[in-house]
């Protein structure tokens, strides 16, 4: 299995009741509150798909699209 | 199947206050039962009254919301008469074990094969913050100004002595061990105790100055320990989490099963 890579964070903005719970603990700092109190992913390109944003949310108002990388058996590897 | 499909959309957003844990737990269990593949329609979901107790309405099982304390005396009604069906019973610490505190233990000293969840946020928040037999000594709360003297249940002790035959306990903070042990609790044969602290900022967590949600999620992190750590032994005041029990002894509806035969047979 490839590493996942981010496609997209869905966050119901309805749903959310601006806890800050999922920007607390993002561990890359992705998400923040906007003006309106709602959570949304400020630094998209840094999300890692841990997806404990998405687990900890109270109101069940994130979740986190990924896709699975493709392994490049062809390139050599790096390093 | 994805989360979504377990649960009725047209009920949310959700009634409880922003960063409850009783959300969480909500979302754990939701990924638990979809990892297992499970159908709607093999759940029965029966709770009682109180903040937790509201969990019945957003899901998409069969759903029962009865009575304060009185959820798993519904819940055992279920199951005898239907014991293919898997049984979930989400409680509060007050509906469980202050006002249910007998049903409780005898549910547990029966084995009958379901799974109960405490969802222990530590006060009755619904009511507006009173104490409840797990708030704890030297707690505040609405009806403890001047601190709490009660002292509180030890939820996997008292689960333990009443004859549970699976006893886990976990928190909010620590969302994968959830998933996994209410995945684990789900599939045991018999009466399965599941405690998980959750936070309630509204009342516990603002009259104990504990900060907001993701504050009182950090104190969970800070203060637990998985069971037979060695931090526990070093310091004794940490809350263990994991699995306490998990053992095989006879189901009461199995038995009851037996019984039945026994009675036709003479």
């Amino acid at each position: 299995m490839g590493k996942e890579k981010l496609k997209q964070h869905i966050i119901k903005r309805e749903w959310c009741k601006g806890c800050g719970i999922c920007v607390y603990f993002c561990p890359k700092n992705v998400l923040e509150m906007d003006e309106q109190e709602k959570a949304v992913a400020a630094r998209p390109e840094e999300c890692i798909c841990c997806r404990l944003c998405e687990l900890r949310c109270p109101d069940l108002a994130v979740e986190i699209i990924a896709e699975t990388a493709k392994t490049e058996i062809s390139e050599p590897s790096e390093v | 199947m994805a989360i979504k499909d377990y649960i009725r959309e047209r009920f949310f957003p959700h009634m409880w206050c922003a960063g409850c844990g009783h959300g969480i737990v909500l979302n754990g269990l939701l990924r638990a039962i979809d990892e297992l593949s499970m159908s709607k329609n093999e759940i029965v979901m029966v709770s009682g009254i109180g903040c937790s107790s509201r969990i019945s309405g957003y899901v998409d099982f069969h759903t029962l919301h009865t009575l304060h304390g009185r959820a798993l005396a519904f819940a055992t009604g279920v199951k005898m008469s239907l014991p293919a069906l898997n049984v979930i019973v989400p409680m509060g610490d007050g509906d469980a074990l202050a006002i249910g505190g007998n049903h409780f233990i005898h549910a547990a000293r029966r084995n009958i094969d379901m799974t109960a969840i405490i969802m222990n946020n530590r006060v009755y928040g619904m009511t507006g913050g009173q104490y409840s037999p797990l708030s704890g000594y030297g707690t505040r709360a609405t009806t403890s100004p001047y601190l709490n003297i009660d002292h509180d249940f030890d939820v996997a002790e008292l689960s333990k002595a009443a004859g549970a035959s699976f006893v886990a306990r976990t928190t909010t903070y620590h969302v994968q061990q959830m998933k996994d042990i209410l995945k684990a609790a789900i599939l045991h044969e018999g009466f399965s105790v599941v405690e998980i602290l959750s936070q309630c900022p509204t009342y516990f967590g603002r009259k104990n100055k504990q900060g907001g949600p993701a504050e009182m999620m950090e104190w969970f992190k800070n203060n637990t320990t998985p069971i037979g750590s060695k931090a526990k032994q070093e310091n004794p005041n940490l809350i263990e989490r994991g699995i306490f029990v998990q053992k095989e002894i006879p189901e009461y509806c199995s038995e009851y099963e037996k019984v039945i035969e026994r009675a036709k047979s003479r």
